[in-house]
C-alpha cells in the first residue's frame, strides 16, 4: 500500500486528526506546548498584577480603558472560537469545502479583533501619550496584551497558510491533524483573552 | 464486501448524528459564554462593591475557560488523559507564578 492510499482511505476514520501515529504525536505534543504557554502567560499576568499601580505619575488604567471597544473585541474573538468549532465539526464529517468556509469566517473575525486592537494601541500612544516607556504599568500592559495580539497574528497566519496550501489538495489524514491543531491554538488564544478582559480591563476600571 | 461497506456507512451515519447532537451542545455552550460575558460587563457598569465584584468576575472567567477547554477544545472526549495532566500542570504552575509575583509586591 502506498502512502497515498494510507492518507486517502475509502472510508475516513472517526477521528481523522488522530488516525495516524504522526497525528497522535502532534496532538499530544501540542497539548504539552499549551501547558507551557499557560505558564508563559501566567508570568506576564503576574508581572501586570504586580506593576499595574506603578503609573509613574501618568495615566492610570481607570483613565485609559474604555469598555465599549473591549466588549466588541470580546464578542469578535468569542464568536470566532465558535466558528472554528464549526470548522472542526465539518472536518470530522469530511466536508472540506464547508470547513474552509468556516475557517474563512474565523479568519475574518480574527482580523476584526486585530483591527480593533491596533486602533486601541494607536489611540493610547497618539491620543493619550501612553507608551511602553511611560511607566512600569505601560511596559507590563503592552507586553501582556501585545503578546496576546502577537498570538492572534500568528494564529491567523497559520490558519490562512493551511487554507491556501491545502485548497486544492482536499482533506486527508496528512493535513487533518494540522487543521485540528490550528483550531486548538485558536481556542487557546480565546482562553487567554477571557483572562485579559477580566483581569486587565474589567478589574482595571473597577 | 457489500455488507462490510454498508456497515461502515451505518457506523458513519451514527457518528454523524452523534456529532450533530454534540454541535447543538456547543452552540448552547457558546450562548452561555456570551451570557457570562454580558453579566461580567454589566456588573462593572452597575458599579457594585469591589470586594463582591472581583471574586465573581474571576469565577465567571474560570467557568468560561472551563467551557472553552472541555467543550470547544474537546477535553471532555476520551483519550485526553495526558493532555489534561499537562494542561493542569501548566495551570498549577501558572497559579504559583501569579501568587509569587503578586505576594512579592504586596509584601
Amino acid at each position: 500500500m502506498s502512502e497515498q492510499d494510507i492518507l486517502n482511505p475509502k472510508h475516513m476514520p472517526h477521528d481523522p486528526e488522530k488516525a495516524t501515529l504522526e497525528g497522535k504525536n502532534k496532538f499530544m505534543g501540542f497539548w504539552f506546548f499549551l501547558g507551557g504557554e499557560t505558564v508563559l502567560f501566567a508570568s506576564l499576568f503576574g508581572t501586570y498584577l504586580a506593576l499595574n499601580d506603578s503609573t509613574n505619575g501618568g495615566s492610570s488604567s481607570e483613565e485609559l480603558f474604555g469598555l465599549e471597544l473591549v466588549f466588541i473585541m470580546t464578542m469578535l474573538l468569542l464568536t470566532s472560537s465558535l466558528t472554528s468549532v464549526y470548522a472542526m465539526y465539518h472536518m470530522k464529517n469530511h466536508a472540506f469545502k464547508k470547513m474552509q468556509i468556516w475557517l474563512g469566517i474565523t479568519v475574518a473575525l480574527g482580523l476584526g479583533f486585530l483591527g480593533c486592537e491596533i486602533y486601541e494601541f494607536y489611540h493610547y500612544i497618539h491620543g493619550e501619550h501612553f507608551t511602553m516607556r511611560s511607566s512600569a504599568f505601560g511596559s507590563a500592559f503592552y507586553t501582556l496584551v501585545g503578546f496576546h495580539g502577537g498570538h492572534v497574528v500568528f494564529g491567523l497566519l497559520w490558519i490562512i497558510a493551511l487554507m491556501i496550501r491545502n485548497a486544492r489538495r482536499g482533506l486527508n489524514l496528512y493535513n487533518a491533524p494540522k487543521f485540528y491543531l490550528a483550531s486548538l491554538y485558536w481556542h487557546f488564544i480565546d482562553v487567554v483573552w477571557v483572562f485579559i478582559f477580566t483581569v486587565v480591563y474589567l478589574m482595571g476600571v473597577l | 464486501m457489500a455488507e462490510k461497506v454498508s456497515g461502515a456507512t451505518e457506523q458513519f451515519d451514527f457518528e454523524k448524528q452523534k456529532r450533530k447532537d454534540e454541535m447543538k451542545q456547543q452552540v448552547i455552550t457558546f450562548v452561555l459564554m456570551i451570557v457570562f460575558t454580558i453579566v461580567a460587563f454589566a456588573m462593572i457598569e452597575a458599579e457594585l462593591d469591589r470586594l463582591f465584584v472581583i471574586p465573581v468576575l474571576l469565577v465567571l472567567a474560570a467557568i468560561q475557560v472551563g467551557f472553552q477547554v472541555y467543550y470547544f477544545m474537546h477535553m471532555s472526549h476520551k483519550g485526553h488523559e495526558l493532555p489534561a495532566v499537562m494542561f493542569y500542570g501548566g495551570v498549577f504552575t501558572a497559579f504559583l507564578t501569579i501568587l509569587a509575583l503578586t505576594v512579592l509586591v504586596w509584601w
